[in-house]
């Protein structure tokens, strides 16, 4: 059983707290993906997993172990990066097989599982070459070799697939869920690619400047986030945020949009928000969608007329363009149509779907889900 | 022009200048060969009659001879001042240059910045305080004087040069290799060091050519066959009256000979090291 532990881990470089006491837990054989925009701190936190980074404060913890002052080789990890880090002098078999002969294992033991690990992730014909004869992918999977043949209590990645090219990325992505699901070790996973981690994760960890946003599974993030930034951060495209007010209109909260549209508070809502408060509506562009062209089930709607000024048509949908107020949204329309110039379309707006956030604190007027699922 | 006479005009034109880079190497180790007469017959006589090893006998003091010079003295204590020296500017080179390279510590651009001052320091302006100090200490005609002498010397640009080549390998290698269970010092060993070896031949080709090379210094902090090297030692041929040309010649061939053999036993490293390190140096 190989449980990670982050109990108030934080670290600074000198004066500059990069990492801000954060706490995390992270199960048995679950595939956790940290993830945020460049400088959040989830680098440095997978990197003081592995130790190659000091902690300032707090404990991290691997199975029952303490590891704080234990360096990288006393913690039985691995790590995949991002720019793989083969050995460039030694060929594909030396480099799957270096950790093992560092360890002192048998060389027929090291030949066996070297073997192993290559027939699971293809590099059969490429074992006597040089890194710098391989292809990005082929690279990866030696990285990824390299990680699996020790068989580790915990694998760190860090952005592994960021170096490949689009096609090879989502191939890729598919082959490490498809390795978790076969060898069930504890992954860590670092990207800034919000699909990447929707796409991987057991639960997703968000990150912003050194704090950790919210954790969750990958529809709990979607479904529930727990303030602006997440909300903007997950999902593609991402959520429309516009701003307004709640009122009193015919004895039931009403948010008062820009653009002269108001709509009723959603039900869930209702007891959350103060008439008068300044609120920000979270709508994803999937329940913003012209009448006829949307999801079946959507409950309860509130129907208005935009223009629209833009549309991406990507095959299956179209990403519709236009303004409510000064906020530019943007809406999906499923089953799509040619969308001649600037056409004026019914959209339905689904209220069951939005999210209502403080205006001044960003956070979900909901509360915050807990860690778990 | 057809790509073939441009080859060929290439390869004359190259042979042209190689040959007036390379012809007072030439002449001097022709002249080691060759008898005091013709050496300096005038008009000269460009195309040697006559070869002979009567020079190399005279100074090992072989057969009928009027000189006798230490040479094996001299050429042990040139191998030994300049391989100590040599081995040391290198293991300093290599703990400095991963250090500048690797670590982040106080002064550091600074002290950097004062090695390559050092540099530009000329060799010969530090003669004569180094012989008043070399004079108080005890250290003119010993091995160890020198050795240290070139030590100094050599150690601002072996430090350079490596710190540019592992500069040049990215950290996670050594990160990589200690999540994969070395320690420190293995991780270096096995994956930093092997791959900076170019570097590191190159740097160790450069100090000791210098050190081999080097006269001007060595002329003055010795004295006798306990530390003369061979480059001091080509003045012995230089008498009050007469300079006897042809040994001097001989011995310089002497000289030249291990330097040339090492050259050629690392050139690829050498130029493997110089267009690589020399980028980003």
């Amino acid at each position: 059983m190989t449980e990670v532990s982050l109990q108030q881990v934080v670290k600074r470089y000198g004066q500059l707290e990069v990492v801000h006491a954060i706490d995390l837990e992270i199960r048995h054989s679950e595939f956790v993906v940290l993830v945020g925009p460049s400088g959040c701190g989830k680098s440095t936190t997978l990197r003081m997993i592995a130790g190659l980074e000091e902690i300032s404060d707090g404990t991290i913890k691997i199975g029952d172990k303490v590891v704080n002052k234990l360096p990288p080789r006393d913690r039985n990890i691995s790590m995949v990066f991002q720019n793989y880090a083969l050995y460039p002098h030694m060929s594909v078999r030396e480099n799957l097989g270096f950790g093992l002969k560092i360890a002192k294992h048998p060389e027929s033991e090291i030949n066996k599982r070297v073997e192993e690990a290559a027939e699971i992730l293809g590099l059969g014909m490429l074992m006597d070459r040089l890194p710098a004869e391989l292809s990005g992918g082929q690279r990866q999977r030696v990285a990824m070799g390299r990680a699996i043949v020790r068989n580790p209590d915990v694998f760190l990645f860090d952005e592994p697939l960021s170096n490949l090219d689009a096609k090879l990325r989502v191939q890729m992505r598919t082959e490490i869920k498809k390795l978790h699901k076969r060898v069930n070790n504890t992954i860590v996973y670092v990207t800034h690619d919000q699909v990447e981690a929707m796409t991987l994760a057991d639960r997703i960890v968000i990150m912003r400047d050194g704090h950790i946003e919210q954790v969750g599974s990958p529809l709990k993030v979607f479904d529930h986030p727990n303030n602006t930034f997440v909300a903007s951060f997950i999902g593609s495209p991402p959520m429309n945020q516009l701003s307004g007010k709640v009122i009193e209109k015919e004895g039931v909260p009403h948010i008062d949009l820009e653009g002269n549209l108001t709509i009723p508070v959603p039900n869930r809502a209702r007891n959350h928000v103060q008439v008068g408060q300044q609120v920000i509506v979270g709508v994803r562009p999937d329940d913003l969608t012209p009448e006829g062209h949307g999801m079946s089930d959507v409950g309860e709607i509130v129907s208005f007329d935009l223009s629209v000024s833009i549309s991406e048509p990507l095959g299956t949908e179209s990403i519709l363009f236009s303004t409510i107020g000064n906020n530019e949204v943007q809406g999906k329309m499923l089953n799509p149509r040619p969308i001649e110039g600037e056409e004026r379309l019914t959209f339905n707006l689904s209220l069951d779907r939005t999210h209502l956030f403080d205006a001044e604190t960003g956070q979900n007027v909901l509360g915050h889900s807990d860690g778990s699922n | 022009m057809s790509s073939q006479t441009k080859t060929t005009l290439n390869w004359i034109g190259t042979f042209i200048v190689m040959l007036i880079i390379t012809m007072p190497g030439i002449w001097v180790i022709l002249s080691g060969f060759r008898p005091l007469q013709e050496i300096l017959a005038k008009p000269a006589i460009w195309i040697p009659q006559r070869l002979t090893l009567d020079n190399f006998r005279a100074i090992f003091g072989i057969g009928e001879t009027q000189i006798a010079i230490p040479v094996v003295a001299y050429f042990r204590n040139s191998i030994i001042i300049a391989t100590t020296s040599t081995l040391v500017a290198i293991v300093v080179g290599i703990s400095g240059g991963y250090a500048f390279a690797r670590y982040r510590f106080r002064f550091k651009n600074t002290l950097f910045l004062g090695l390559m001052l050092s540099r530009t320091v000329p060799g010969i302006a530090l003669s004569l305080p180094l012989f008043i100090l070399w004079a108080r200490l005890g250290w003119i005609d010993t091995q160890f004087g020198l050795i240290l002498v070139y030590v100094a010397l050599n150690v601002p640009f072996t430090i350079w040069l490596i710190d540019g080549f592992f500069r040049q390998i990215p950290k996670e290698l050594a990160e990589a290799a200690e999540v994969d269970g070395c320690t420190r010092w293995q991780a270096f060993w096995r994956i930093e060091f092997p791959l900076a070896k170019s570097g590191i031949a190159s740097a160790g080709i450069f100090a000791f050519l210098t050190s081999w090379n080097e006269y001007a210094l060595a002329s003055n902090l010795t004295r006798s066959t306990n530390s003369k090297t061979l480059p001091v030692g080509l003045t012995d041929f230089i008498a009050q009256f007469t300079t006897d040309w042809a040994g001097m010649c001989a011995m310089a061939f002497i000289i030249i000979v291990p330097a040339l053999v090492l050259t050629f036993i690392v050139q690829k490293h050498l130029i493997a090291g110089l267009t690589f390190g020399g980028v980003k140096g």
